[in-house]
C-alpha cells in the first residue's frame, strides 16, 4: 500500500492505495465522490473525466499514485452550493442531459474545450473535441449547443 | 401557472442532481458491511462443464463464499424464464430449453455465468475468480444466424431439434401466393439486419441486502422495470415471496431496453446475500456488458413486393431468421414475432401480407429488445423494399410512397397484420419533410457535390410503429403473461404539496419533469410543489416499468385519471366548506367555484380540510390521495417521414450525414424540449445503426467487439443538426392526445440513411453498418 496526498476540490485529503487501484476508483470507493462515473475499461467513453492541475484527465486511466500531490477537480467541484458553475448552468438549459451518466465527463469535457479553444469554439470544434466522450441518450446535438453556450456564459 | 403546463418546454427537475454529481446510481450506493461479487464466465462459447475446483478460490484472501450451479440447484432458486408464448407451424408452443442462472453442467455462450465469487473488496473477488478451475469439454459452436438450422449443425439444447425455436408462419399463404403470380411486377431484396449491443452508458449492477430479522431481501438494480423484476423473480424464480422482496431501480443511466430484462446476475446477487448473510454488490465492467447484456437485432430476410402497373403495392411477403441467442431473454420471443410482422404494413395499404418467421438458437448471448424491438427490423426491411420497388418500376422513392399511403380519411384503419391505426395523416408529414428538407433543390445540391468529387444522395423513411403495448387481454390473447396496464397515486400531502407515484421509470426520459406537468396543468398546483417518485417497490403501488414509449402514454393517463379522482372529491368537500350545492361547484385553474358567486377555495386549502376534517361533509373519507390503474384499449402508432442526406466519397468509401430532417407525429406534445431531446437521440442511435455499430461473432463463437475499442457507438461528430418538425393528429382512444417518442428516431433513421447511400452510389443495397470498407466495395461492384 502506498500513501498519497492531493487536493480534491480544494480540500487536502490522503489515502492508503494499492498500486494498482486507478484514480477513479480513490475517488469513488475512498472519497465517496460518486458523481465522477466509470462507463468503460477502455479510456473510450469519458464517463471519468475529471481535471487534474487545470487539464483534462479520464480517471479510469490513471493510477491513484500517479495523482500524488496534484490538484483534483471533479463535478462535485464546480457549483457553489447549489448555484450552478455557468458549464453545468448551460448543460440545464439546452437539455444537454438525458439519464446524467456520460454528463460528469461532458461538462468536465466541456470546461477543457473552454481552457484550450477559448470562449467561442464553434460547431464543428465542439464536435471533434468531444470524441472521447460517449452519449447514447441525447444525440449530441444538445451537448454541443451547451457547451458553447457554457464556454459563452464563462467569458462574461 | 401556463408557463409549466402542457405544451411548455419546461428546464426537467432532474438535472440539479445530476449536475451537482448528485445522482445515485446503483454503483453508487454503499452500505455497511458490503461484499463485493465477481462472476466467473464462460470462456467457450460452448462446452460441458466436466468439473468446477473452487478450493483454492475459497481460500484466497478476502473471500467469503464461491457458489456455483449446484448451491443455486440445492436451494431451488428457478431457471429464467421467457414471459410470452409463440405458437410454432407445428402447433406446439415455442422451444423453451432451460435457463439456468449459473451453469449446470454446460454452458452455452462465450460470458455465461458459472460461479460467482464474493469477497471483502473487489480486487480481492477479481483474484478468487481468477482461481477458480473449471475443467471445460469445449463442443464445436453455432454461431451464424443463417446456418443455425441447417442440417448437420452442433445441436445446442436437447429440447430444441435443429437448433429451432419457433417457426412463425402468419398471415394467408394462398391468397398471397396468387396475388404474387398475377402481379405486373415483383421487387424483392435480401438483407441483414445488424446485430446491435444496446450499450446504455451505465453498466448493470445490483446490490442484495437481506435482513434476517424482517426476512426481508431488498435489490437495488439497473431496471427499468422495478415491480416487474420482483414479480418475475418471486412468481418464477422463488427467490422470496413478493411481500418480502424490495426492489429499487434508483437512478438508472439510460436503458434502451437493455434493462428491462431479468438477468442471471440480479437473481445470482439475490439469492446470495441471504445465503451468505451480507450485502453483496456486483457491477458490470464494459466487457461483461458486451458479453452478458442481452443483445439486438440480428435478423437475415429476405422481403418481396407485388405490384401493379401503377406501383401500387398488392401484396408483400417475408422469410426471416431472427437469432435468439443460447437462450431465451425475458420477451425475446415478443421481438421478431408480435413485435415485428404486426408493422409490416407500414404507412401503406398493401392488402395482403405473408410472413414466416424462424427464430433459432446460437451459441451467442440472448438477444432481445433493444430501442425500437422488431419495429426496426420491420420499418428497415419494408422502407428498403419500398426503394427498390420504386426503382424497378422507375418512380420517385417519395411518389411511390405517396401511391401506397394509407390515407387520412381512412383511419382508425385495419391492417391485415392485427393492428388498427389510431390516427395519422402520412401525406402531410412527407409534404412538410420534403419542404423542411428542401427536396427540390436536391439536383443542385447533388451537382455541386459532384464538382467536389464526392457521391450526394437523398434517402426516404415514411415509418409508423406501435408504442404502449395494450390492451393486456389483447397481450394475453397473444401469449404474454403480464397485463400492460399502468398505475399512479397523486398524493396532496395537509400543507398543499403533491406527490406522484408511478409505476412507470425514468432513465433519462425527464418524468419527473414531464409528469409534473401533467399535474400542474390538471390540478393547478404550482410546478415547484409537485413531485414525481418512481423507482421503489416499497413507494409506488404497482407498475409495469418503461420500455416501448409507454410512460406518457399510459403512465401518464393513470396520472391523470387520478387528479380526475381528485377533483371529483375536492368538489364535495368545497361544496360543504362553502355551503353550496355540489352540483354548483366548478373547478379551473386549481381553485373550487361556486357557479354564479365569488366564492372560491384553492384545492391545497380542500387539502387541507380533507386531512383536518373539522367541517366536513358526512360520509366523506378524510384524505386527498387517489390511486387510479390506466389498460389503454389500443396501442399508440406513432409515425413520421425521416430523410437523409449523404455525401460518399467514392475513393475511400467514407459517409458523411450532412442533413437529416424528421417529420413525427407524436400526437399531443407535453414537454416540446424534452420530445425533441428523445428525437435526436433516437436518430443518432439509428444512424449508429446504419453506419457504425456491428456486433461480431467469429466461427468458434468468441465475440470479437467486446469494447468500446472494437465496437464503433456513434460520437459527436458522427452526425450534423438535425432538422426537426411535427405533423400531430389526435389519436381517439388516448385521453391525453399523446402517442410516444422514444424510439421513433431509432426506427426511422436506419433506411433513411440507408436509402441514401443507396441513392448516392447508384446501388441497390448496402448491407449495414455501411462502413467505409463496404461502401467501398459496393461502390466498385456499382460502377
Amino acid at each position: 500500500m502506498s500513501t498519497i496526498n492531493l487536493a480534491v476540490n480544494g480540500q487536502s485529503v490522503s489515502g492508503e492505495v494499492e498500486p494498482r487501484t486507478l484514480l477513479v476508483e480513490f475517488l469513488r470507493e475512498q472519497l465517496r465522490l460518486t458523481g465522477t462515473h466509470v462507463g468503460c475499461d477502455t479510456s473510450q467513453c469519458g464517463a471519468c473525466v475529471v481535471m487534474i492541475d487545470g487539464k483534462s484527465v479520464k480517471s479510469c486511466t490513471m493510477l491513484a499514485v500517479m495523482a500524488d500531490g496534484s490538484e483534483v477537480t471533479t463535478i462535485e467541484g464546480l457549483a457553489s452550493g447549489a448555484d450552478l458553475h455557468p458549464m453545468q448552468q448551460a448543460f440545464m438549459d439546452n437539455h444537454g442531459l438525458q439519464c446524467g451518466f456520460c454528463t460528469p465527463g461532458m461538462v468536465m469535457s466541456g470546461l477543457d474545450i473552454v481552457n484550450r479553444h477559448g470562449n467561442e469554439p464553434d460547431d464543428a470544434t465542439v464536435r471533434r473535441e468531444l470524441s472521447g466522450n460517449i452519449c447514447r441518450c441525447t444525440g449530441y446535438q444538445n451537448i454541443v449547443k451547451a457547451i458553447r453556450a457554457g464556454a459563452r456564459a464563462m467569458g462574461e | 401557472m401556463q408557463d409549466y403546463g402542457i405544451g411548455a418546454s419546461v428546464r426537467r427537475k432532474e438535472d440539479q442532481r445530476f449536475l451537482l454529481g448528485k445522482g445515485r446510481y446503483t454503483d453508487d450506493i454503499n452500505v455497511e458491511g458490503q461484499t463485493y461479487a465477481v462472476f466467473v464466465r464462460s470462456p467457450h462459447a460452448h462446452a460441458v462443464i466436466e468439473g468446477i475446483d473452487a478450493t483454492a478460490a475459497t481460500a484466497a484472501a478476502g473471500v467469503v463464499a464461491v457458489l456455483t450451479g449446484d448451491d443455486l440447484a440445492a436451494d431451488g432458486i428457478g431457471p429464467l424464464i421467457c414471459g410470452v408464448t409463440v405458437t410454432s407451424d407445428d402447433g406446439q408452443p415455442h422451444r423453451a430449453p432451460a435457463h439456468p442462472a449459473l451453469a449446470q453442467g454446460k454452458v452455452n455462450y462465450v460470458g455465461d455465468h458459472v460461479a460467482i465469487v464474493i469477497a471483502e473488496s473487489l480486487t480481492q473477488a477479481r483474484d478468487a475468480a481468477e482461481l477458480v478451475e473449471v475443467n471445460y469439454r469445449p463442443l464445436s459452436a453455432v454461431a451464424s444466424t443463417s446456418d443455425a438450422a441447417n442440417d448437420g449443425q452442433q445441436q445446442i439444447h436437447e429440447e430444441a431439434p435443429n437448433n429451432m425455436c419457433f417457426n412463425w408462419p402468419f398471415g394467408d399463404k394462398a391468397a398471397n401466393d396468387e396475388a404474387f403470380a398475377g402481379a405486373h411486377k415483383v421487387s424483392s431484396i435480401d438483407l441483414v439486419n445488424n446485430r446491435m449491443v444496446t450499450n446504455p452508458m451505465e453498466p448493470r449492477a445490483a446490490l442484495g441486502e437481506y435482513n434476517s430479522g424482517t426476512e426481508e431481501i431488498t435489490l437495488h438494480l439497473t431496471t427499468q422495470n422495478p415491480h416487474v423484476h420482483r414479480l418475475v423473480l418471486a412468481a418464477f424464480n422463488q427467490l422470496a415471496p413478493e411481500h418480502k422482496l424490495r426492489v429499487v431501480g434508483p437512478d438508472v443511466g439510460g436503458g434502451f431496453g437493455a434493462k428491462i430484462f431479468i438477468y442471471a446476475e440480479e437473481l445470482v446477487v439475490g439469492w446470495a446475500c441471504r445465503k451468505v448473510n451480507r450485502p453483496v454488490k456486483w457491477t458490470a465492467d464494459r466487457t461483461e456488458a458486451f458479453l452478458s447484456d442481452a443483445h439486438g437485432r440480428d435478423h437475415v430476410t429476405k422481403a418481396e413486393m407485388a405490384l401493379d402497373e401503377n406501383g401500387k403495392f398488392l401484396a408483400m411477403r417475408v422469410h426471416t431468421i431472427a437469432n435468439l441467442g443460447a437462450y431465451l431473454s425475458t420477451f425475446a420471443t415478443m421481438v421478431p414475432s408480435y413485435l415485428y410482422a404486426f408493422l409490416f404494413a407500414g404507412q401503406y395499404t398493401t392488402p395482403l401480407i405473408y410472413s414466416e418467421v424462424k427464430a433459432v438458437f446460437t451459441n451467442t448471448s440472448p438477444v432481445d429488445a433493444s430501442r425500437g424491438a422488431g419495429r426496426p427490423e420491420a420499418t428497415y426491411l419494408l422502407e428498403r423494399l419500398v426503394d427498390v420497388c420504386a426503382a424497378d418500376m422507375g418512380l420517385d422513392p417519395a411518389e411511390i410512397r405517396r401511391r401506397n399511403f394509407i390515407p387520412k380519411d381512412a383511419f382508425p384503419y385495419q391492417t391485415p397484420v392485427v393492428q388498427c391505426y389510431d390516427s395519422g395523416d402520412y401525406e402531410a408529414a412527407l409534404d412538410q419533410a420534403m419542404e423542411l428538407a428542401d427536396y427540390a433543390g436536391f439536383e443542385a445540391r447533388a451537382e455541386e457535390a459532384r464538382g467536389r468529387g464526392k457521391l450526394r444522395g437523398i434517402g426516404f423513411s415514411s415509418y409508423v410503429e406501435a408504442c404502449g403495448i395494450a390492451p393486456s387481454a389483447a397481450v394475453g390473447q397473444l401469449g404474454g403473461g403480464v397485463g400492460l396496464w399502468e398505475s399512479a397515486q397523486v398524493r396532496f400531502n395537509p400543507t398543499g404539496n403533491v406527490q406522484v407515484f408511478t409505476g412507470t421509470h425514468s432513465h433519462g426520459q425527464g418524468h419527473e419533469t414531464t409528469f409534473a406537468q401533467l399535474v400542474c396543468d390538471q390540478l393547478g398546483v404550482p410546478f415547484e410543489n409537485i413531485e414525481v417518485i418512481h423507482g421503489d417497490t416499497a413507494k409506488t403501488q404497482f407498475g409495469m416499468g418503461t420500455y416501448g414509449s409507454r410512460s406518457l402514454a399510459v403512465g401518464g393517463v393513470a396520472i391523470a385519471k387520478a387528479c380526475d379522482k381528485l377533483i371529483a372529491k375536492g368538489k364535495k368537500i368545497a361544496a360543504h366548506a362553502m355551503e353550496a350545492a355540489e352540483g354548483d361547484i366548478e373547478f379551473a385553474d386549481g381553485n373550487y367555484t361556486v357557479a354564479g358567486t365569488d366564492k372560491a377555495m384553492n384545492i391545497a386549502e380542500v387539502a387541507f380540510n380533507a386531512y383536518v376534517p373539522h367541517n366536513y361533509p358526512e360520509g366523506v373519507e378524510p384524505g386527498f390521495d387517489e390511486n387510479a390503474f390506466f389498460d389503454p384499449m389500443n396501442f399508440s402508432f406513432p409515425a413520421g417521414t425521416h430523410i437523409c442526406e449523404v455525401e460518399v466519397d467514392p475513393a475511400t468509401g467514407e459517409v458523411e450525414i450532412v442533413d437529416y430532417t424528421a417529420v413525427d407525429d407524436f400526437g399531443k406534445l407535453v414537454n416540446p424540449m424534452i420530445v425533441e431531446g428523445q428525437v435526436h437521440g433516437g436518430i443518432v442511435h439509428g444512424i449508429g445503426q446504419a453506419l457504425l455499430e456491428g456486433c461480431h461473432y467469429d466461427a468458434d463463437g468468441q465475440l470479437v467487439t467486446a469494447s468500446f475499442m472494437d465496437y464503433a457507438m456513434p460520437r459527436a461528430d458522427n452526425a450534423p443538426d438535425f432538422r426537426i418538425d411535427y405533423a400531430p393528429t389526435d389519436p381517439p382512444h388516448n385521453p391525453l392526445g399523446v402517442k410516444g417518442c422514444g424510439e421513433a428516431g431509432a426506427i426511422g433513421a436506419p433506411p433513411a440513411v440507408i436509402n441514401a447511400i443507396a441513392n448516392a452510389i447508384g446501388a441497390k443495397h448496402v448491407e449495414m453498418p455501411a462502413t467505409p470498407e463496404t461502401v467501398w466495395r459496393a461502390c466498385q461492384s456499382a460502377n
